[in-house]
């Protein structure tokens, strides 16, 4: 029982650490990105529509990968161009993305937020898991030893001094957040096309402001917010396990405890009392040039 | 006067674009847009189900507006909301023999009291620990989910029904619903809502609270120089906020359900945020905004039946997209001709 416990932590950890390491490349550039939950929805819709089309999950996550980029290009058209109010054009791109896919399943399978089952040869087995623990460390690297990662970080924390470095600012903020939205885009596909057999409506469940939790609780570090998105995974499994068991009182164990944890565990940290957790400097803020 | 014109234009751009989609789709947007009319206002009983929508729409707008003066975002509303709603609920379910008029007055306190409460946690993590309230909102949000459903299905189960739903309320907490609706549980929460805003509005503009509330919005640095006590301002202004959300509970258990049901809310919170946003965080605006995204959601729910592939979802198409054009304050500097980012220099890294 433990080793199946410890299997599907596994297993459900992995559409969080994609979006949430998704979200740290937005946040580190200065980018809020509340719109993590939408860009995830999205790509699950867009994986399973490719998926079931295509036969191959492999495809299939690439769509779900352009359709999340495809909405965070809307979000940073708001967010960085038109100098939109970064949590209110998040919040409205969730709206967006939880109203166009029931509406697009509608007018693709005549279903309302629903699409076609894939049979399970043509799902992933196990492939996306190794995945996100290579991207782990991919973002590892990157964050600590390459220029790009370092102009990233310069984006959310100085970017007067980026600015001052020849660095166009937004153009780096836009890249991120792109990259933002194809990886929270893999963590909706491996929902669909991984963990299950379709899409359905509202399949993230808030498990981008999971992630979300994940980046903070990591302090928007690539390996604490992976073990982040594990110790959360863990959370769901237990919860998962513990659905409809009963105690020696004959009565259930109410799960919606474990349910707020990772909630609850986030509010903690951010307000100090485990360790400071603290934002990019220029989270949030527009960047405009003297 | 130009901020009504902007909200004004906002909302035009954000329904054509909708409309544009539907259009997309191969649904004639005119069709689109005359079945939204009717299933809003074609009957009484369409507009009391726009107007019952309306009403939680004015208390979140009010909340997320008054938090907005104090310079803080209240994405939680949605939560306070739920917590207001299962208060109100429980008051009723315990204390199921209390007569009218003290048992509906006892239940908006309690509604007004658990809102409060559950404002006055991001506030004081705010004031007091220097935490981000957005972040803290979004996670009280779901542990206030995770709490009503537990309370729901555990505490104060009905015995009665499948559904994670509390005991009915007393006969003595039902409050009046107006006849001329023909049926649309439009209650007292509707006058109620539009007297609260007034009162907010007072608040706002003619107490010295209010103005201490509005000087820590619009600059806290002077605000603490003038002598006030910005995180004192600022946990009130949060706990302000979570009672007008609250207040919620009042329309939708004792003018409705008669029971707290888990998800009740089709995301009132989120788009309160939207009505603020749009109704300029002026209580004459959040009336104005609350009633257009009532019809809008109340109209919407007429596509499924009347058109051949658009849903009901489209409204929330519709609010993401006023939502967007409202919020992008770059886009009236690009109508004036003078491109998305003023200054020349700043376009040349606007643009990429």
């Amino acid at each position: 029982m433990i080793r199946q416990l410890l299997e599907s932590t596994l297993r459900v950890s992995t559409p969080l650490i994609f979006a949430a390491l998704g979200g740290m490349f937005s946040e580190r550039s200065g980018v809020i990105n509340i719109a993590l939950e939408g860009m995830m929805l999205i790509g699950a819709f867009g994986a399973a529509v490719v998926t079931y089309v295509t036969h191959s999950p492999w495809l299939g996550s690439l769509g779900g990968m352009a359709a999340g980029a495809l909405l965070a290009a809307f979000y940073a058209l708001f967010a960085i161009w038109l100098r939109a109010n970064q949590i209110v054009a998040g919040t409205a791109i969730n709206m967006l993305a939880l109203g166009m896919t029931p509406f697009v399943s509608k007018i693709l399978y005549d279903v309302t937020g629903q699409t076609p089952a894939i049979p399970l040869a043509e799902r992933f087995q196990s492939a996306p898991l190794y995945m996100s623990w290579i991207l782990v460390a991919a973002c590892w690297f990157w964050v600590r030893y390459t220029r790009s990662g370092l102009w990233v970080s310069l984006a959310g924390e100085h970017p007067e001094a980026l600015d001052a470095a020849g660095i166009r600012v937004n153009r780096v903020r836009w890249a991120a957040v792109l990259v933002s939205g194809a990886l929270a885009g893999m963590g909706g596909a491996t929902l669909s096309v991984f963990l299950s057999s379709s899409f359905s409506r509202n399949m993230t469940a808030g498990r981008g402001f999971i992630a979300l939790a994940a980046l903070i609780f990591g302090r928007w570090k690539p390996v604490p917010t992976a073990i982040a998105c594990l110790m959360f995974g863990f959370a769901e499994a237990l919860q998962f396990r513990l659905q409809g068991v009963s105690l020696e009182d004959g009565n259930p164990i109410p799960v919606q405890f474990i349910q707020v944890l990772p909630y609850v565990v986030t509010i903690l940290v951010l307000a100090g009392f485990v360790y400071r957790s603290r934002p990019p400097q220029a989270a949030g803020t527009v960047f405009r040039r003297a | 006067m130009r901020k009504a014109v902007q909200a004004i234009l906002s909302v035009g751009l954000g329904l054509a674009l909708g409309l544009v989609v539907t259009w997309g789709a191969g649904e004639n947007p005119w069709h689109v847009c005359k079945v939204l009319t009717k299933g809003a206002f074609g009957s009484g009983y369409d507009l009391g189900m726009t107007l019952f929508y309306a009403t939680p729409l004015i208390f979140t707008g009010l909340s997320v507006a008054v938090a907005f003066h104090a310079g803080l975002f209240n994405i939680g509303a949605e939560g306070q909301l739920t917590l207001g709603a299962l208060a109100t609920a429980a008051a009723g379910a315990i204390w199921p023999n209390l007569w009218s008029p003290l048992a509906p007055v006892l239940a908006a306190l309690a509604a007004i009291l658990a809102g409060a409460l559950w404002g006055a946690i991001p506030g004081w993590l705010r004031a007091r620990r220097g935490s981000h309230e957005v972040i803290n909102t979004i996670m009280l949000n779901f542990v206030a989910a995770g709490l009503a459903s537990y309370v729901a299905l555990y505490v104060l189960k009905n015995p009665e029904s499948q559904n994670p739903e509390t005991r009915p309320v007393g006969d003595g907490f039902l409050v009046h619903q107006f006849g001329v609706f023909a049926g649309a549980p439009v209650s007292v929460a509707l006058p109620l809502a539009l007297v609260v805003a007034v009162l907010v509005w007072v608040l706002l503009w003619r107490t010295v609270l209010g103005f201490d509330l509005r000087a820590v919005g619009q600059s806290e640095a002077a605000a603490r120089a003038a002598g006030i006590d910005a995180g004192r301002i600022r946990i009130i202004a949060f706990s302000l906020a979570g009672a007008l959300a609250g207040l919620v509970g009042v329309g939708e258990v004792l003018g409705n359900a008669g029971k707290f049901r888990v998800g009740f809310s089709p995301e009132y919170g989120f788009i309160g945020i939207a009505v603020a946003l749009l109704g300029r965080n002026h209580p004459a605006g959040v009336i104005a905004a609350a009633l257009l995204f009532g019809a809008l959601h109340k109209g919407a729910t007429a596509l499924d039946m009347e058109t051949d592939r658009v849903t009901q979802e489209l409204s929330l198409v519709f609010q993401a997209l006023i939502i967007l054009s409202a919020s992008a304050e770059g886009l009236w500097s690009l109508m004036k001709g003078r491109g998305a980012e003023n200054s020349r220099g700043a376009r040349l890294t606007g643009c990429t």
